[in-house]
């Protein structure tokens, strides 16, 4: 912790990058975002293993790109967060740094291609427990599926703190806010709900990197992480892309190669 | 002021007449389809309402008629979005719902015995040709009447007709200008900034109260023209525009410190916009 | 009305509430719904959840839900015609189980709806909803009610008020004329309890700040740009705290119809969204997060005790658990109370 802290008072005294975007310690044993853009201010910059939360929406967040470029913490899993929005050309080396977390040790990664090699070193396959949760829903029959979302979804507030916690959904006006035509209702009625989230899982299909914020940010913990995960699952299996695996563009639904698995495209 | 049991509930209108004031901009007059609910409704000059396309939604607009003429209400609106080009669409003969009359009013009876000048730009002239029409069909209650009403071009000038009929009136000095560029070869208006052609024409200030309606920047440069001809900001009122919903002060989205638009405005003196938080 | 105190037992409680389900009643509680605590439908005592401090969302779905149906429309050959909500949209409610901050919550909801001119719907629903309360033996960190005018005990809001006692029995406390009537559905059950000492089994809940200090403060504090944009730098401009918030009623109305026929429906909005105050224009007064976030903290402690002479928050803490980023408003105020 000590070392994060010292890089991260080095880098901002340098002028190498205006803030560090960390985590500290937050309300009831809670850990939450910090924003150090003062070296003195370092010492409380915390990490351990509580520090899952994806930081990398704070890279496109207005009001912190303001403040120029960033140094980012995030345990070398979540490097991918960084990386998929650098596909997208939404961060580049200009204007952001990432600093991984491994063992305890910071790991300096100057270059979006050095972190990208440093996430190589790591798969980016869902945990066990994410697997068997998503085996679970596989095991169901349709109707089973289509009555059990029914029933999550039908729940949902329309809060939007999935979005908003997504660094995936950056766009300025989101779909559900046209309202020339109203593609999605306002209302958080049960089929308004369906139509929200998998219009948001489709929008992330081959984009999602598996971070899991946007369940954790949910107040009423949906399982929404499901849906845009096992879209990745699909893409990863079908195209053998995963997002958050390269600062190059390699989206699966706007990529075509001449050796692409599916022979209708030939 | 008509009181309904389902406070957002409409009244169901007719569209009885559609007129294109200007490029994308029309004037609307709505009967009531429950003649009974029109004759017992009665609003004031300021206040506004909701217009509703059942399946689009509700769009908030003053009503651009005058108070004193009973039977009907008009709006003019210009197409912007969902529920305006939901309104462009109609037709005579067509139903809208309507909810109002909501929102404060313009002190009219305190005004009995100045000189009222009367200043908007584009679009705004549809809340002040509400209180022209009350003023001036209680005429002999006020001494001069002076309205300077600019628009970006002649094109874009609304209720030309009415202009027309206001230019004609002995008892009324009216001026309009186009922005620079915005003549025609047979324009004999003025052709200038509103606040420029405000400063040049210079009405006094003794014993007049002036109303202000326009784009927010008209507004910001035509306030020190006021003050420099001797103006205070309590004798200068004008509307202000936020996004509404409820109309009623309950859904939030006009909440400006403690006021609400809805229900504490639309009419605003300067001095009260200075108390304000810089929020509309 | 002297308040009547009646013992409640265990097996009392249990038949009062399936008494009142039987009697055509929707009963909602606190339950255990994969180990978060949230208000769902109870039929008896043993969904009551009871050893949890707060439910996530809030009780104000049975006065104001998160969807509600303002009226409905169709077309008959060239007219429109609309139609009222029946009756039998508004149940009778029997709100089970809440907080005396969420109890006192209904007078902020009511100020809304009810001042200048009367919300139908909203009063429609709370004429037919019983309150019972159950006190805070525990609170915790997030809790701040006792510095917003209540406390773990307070009867404000609610028409039966009960606080636990030894054995699984309620001291029950009979506060309004619906109290009264919900208890005597279990008439040979409550014996009198003057003797029972209720203060000692609440929840100490140390104040940490005036409301009329904050009021003061908060409202000296508008102009303090860098303040704002301090606190809300990590805000993500979700719904969240507004939404599981018992005293935040902003709300959107939008139109849904197949072309036929339609409906006109009110939802849950917040100040906090971006779009919130936009101008089709594209003007939007509150352009960025940090003045949204302003907004939501004048609204609540300057502007509502201004104009509705309450406010708007009672301190349940909601907000702070269930924001993603850990926005923490007890926290966030204090700093706001303690600028110079």
């Amino acid at each position: 912790m000590e070392e994060l802290r010292k890089r991260a008072r080095e880098l901002l005294a340098t002028g190498e990058v205006k803030v560090v975007i960390g985590y500290g310690e937050g309300s009831a044993g809670r850990i939450r975002p910090l924003f150090i853009t003062d070296p003195a201010g370092a010492g409380v910059l915390m990490f351990d293993e509580r520090c899952l939360a994806n930081l990398a929406v704070y890279l496109l967040k207005a009001e912190v790109k303001q403040l120029g470029k960033a140094a980012g913490t995030a345990p070398i899993r979540n490097h991918s967060n960084g990386l998929q929005p650098a596909a997208e050309s939404q961060v580049s080396d200009e204007t952001v740094r990432l600093i991984g977390v491994a063992d305890g040790k910071a790991v300096d990664l100057p270059t979006l291609a050095s972190a990208e090699e440093y996430v190589a070193s790591v798969s980016l396959e869902p945990a066990a427990e994410e697997k068997e949760a998503l085996a679970r829903i596989e095991r169901m029959t349709m109707e089973e599926r289509w009555a059990y979302w029914n029933e999550q979804l039908s729940r949902c507030l329309k809060c939007y703190a999935c979005r908003a916690a997504c660094p995936m959904c950056y766009c300025t006006q989101c779909t559900v806010e046209c309202n020339q035509p109203q593609w999605i209702p306002v209302p958080a009625t049960p089929l308004g709900n369906l139509e929200w989230h998998v219009m948001r899982a489709m929008h992330l299909a081959g984009r999602c990197v598996g971070c899991g914020e946007c369940r954790r940010a949910c107040p009423i913990d949906l399982p929404i992480d499901l849906l845009t995960k096992k879209i990745g699952e699909d893409v990863a299996a079908g195209f053998g892309l995963r997002a958050g695996s390269s600062r190059k563009l390699e989206y699966a639904l706007s990529t075509y190669r001449p050796d692409d698995r599916e022979d209708f495209i030939r | 002021m008509m009181s309904q049991p389902n406070l957002y509930k409409p009244y169901l209108m007719r569209l009885d007449r559609i007129t294109e004031e200007a490029p994308g901009v029309k004037t609307f007059k709505l009967l009531f389809q429950n003649e009974e609910e029109g004759r017992q409704f009665s609003f004031r000059a300021g206040q506004f309402a909701e217009y509703s396309v059942f399946g689009a939604g509700e769009c908030t607009f003053c009503i651009a008629s005058s108070p004193t003429r009973k039977g009907y209400v008009e709006c003019t609106f210009r197409q912007a979005g969902r529920v305006t080009s939901a309104l462009s669409d109609l037709e005579v003969g067509d139903t809208l719902g309507f909810r109002g009359p909501y929102g404060n009013v313009f002190p009219i009876e305190k005004w009995a015995g100045k000189s009222l000048l009367f200043i908007a730009g584009g679009i705004a002239l549809p809340p002040m040709r509400c209180l022209i029409w009350n003023v001036l069909d209680l005429r002999s209650k006020f001494r001069d009447v002076t309205i300077l009403y600019g628009a970006r071009t002649v094109a874009d000038l609304v209720y030309k007709h009415e202009l027309e009929e206001w230019s004609q009136r002995p008892d009324v000095k009216l001026v309009t200008t186009v922005d620079p560029g915005g003549e025609t070869p047979e324009w004999r208006g003025e052709v200038g900034f509103v606040p420029s052609v405000l400063e040049k024409i210079a009405p006094l200030s003794i014993n007049t109260v002036a109303i202000v309606c326009g784009p927010p920047i008209m507004i910001k440069f035509t306030f020190p023209v006021l003050s420099r001809l001797g103006f205070t900001p309590d004798t200068i009122y004008t509307t202000l525009e936020n996004r509404m919903k409820c109309g009623v002060g309950k859904c939030g989205r006009c909440n400006v410190g403690k006021y609400y638009v809805c229900k504490d405005g639309p009419v605003f003196t300067f001095e009260q916009l200075k108390t304000l938080p810089p929020e509309y | 009305m002297e308040t009547e105190r009646r013992i409640l037992t265990r097996e009392a409680f249990d038949s009062l509430l399936q008494k009142a389900v039987a009697a055509g009643q929707r009963a909602y509680g606190p339950k255990d719904l994969d180990g978060r605590i949230d208000f769902a439908p109870i039929a008896r005592l043993d969904d009551l959840s009871t050893g949890h401090v707060q439910t996530t969302q809030s009780a104000k779905f049975a006065l104001f839900p998160k969807v509600e149906e303002l009226f409905s429309f169709h077309r008959e050959g060239n007219a429109q015609v609309l139609d009222e909500a029946t009756e039998a949209d508004t149940p009778e409610t029997l709100l089970l189980g809440v907080r005396p901050c969420d109890a006192a919550a209904i007078a902020s909801l009511a100020a809304i709806f009810n001042w200048d001119t009367r919300d139908p719907q909203f009063n429609r629903r709370l004429a037919r909803t019983t309150v019972v309360t159950i006190t805070c033996t525990h609170a915790d960190e997030y809790c701040f009610c006792t510095s917003v005018g209540g406390g773990p005990g307070n009867s404000t809001g609610s028409d039966l008020l009960l606080t636990p006692l030894e054995g699984g029995t309620y001291l029950a406390e009979v506060l309004t004329a619906r109290g009264q009537a919900l208890l005597a559905l279990v008439p040979e059950s409550s014996t009198p309890a003057n003797a029972v000492d209720k203060e000692s089994r609440l929840a100490c809940v140390p104040s940490r700040f005036t409301a009329e200090t904050v009021t003061a403060k908060m409202a000296v504090a508008f102009d303090r740009e860098g303040l704002w944009r301090e606190q809300s730098l990590r805000c993500l401009g979700c719904g969240a705290c507004a939404f599981v918030c018992p005293t935040c009623a902003c709300f959107d109305i939008s139109d849904e119809s197949n072309g036929i026929q339609g409906k006109r429906l009110r939802t849950w909005d917040s100040c906090g969204f971006s779009l919130f105050t936009k101008h089709t224009s594209g003007h939007n007064p509150r352009e960025v997060q940090s003045q949204r976030w302003r907004q939501r903290l004048m609204h609540k402690f300057v502007y509502m005790p201004d104009r509705l002479k309450v406010l708007g928050c009672v301190g349940c803490g909601r907000c702070s658990r269930s924001c993603p980023v850990d926005m923490n408003i007890l926290e966030h105020v204090t700093k706001v109370a303690e600028v110079k």
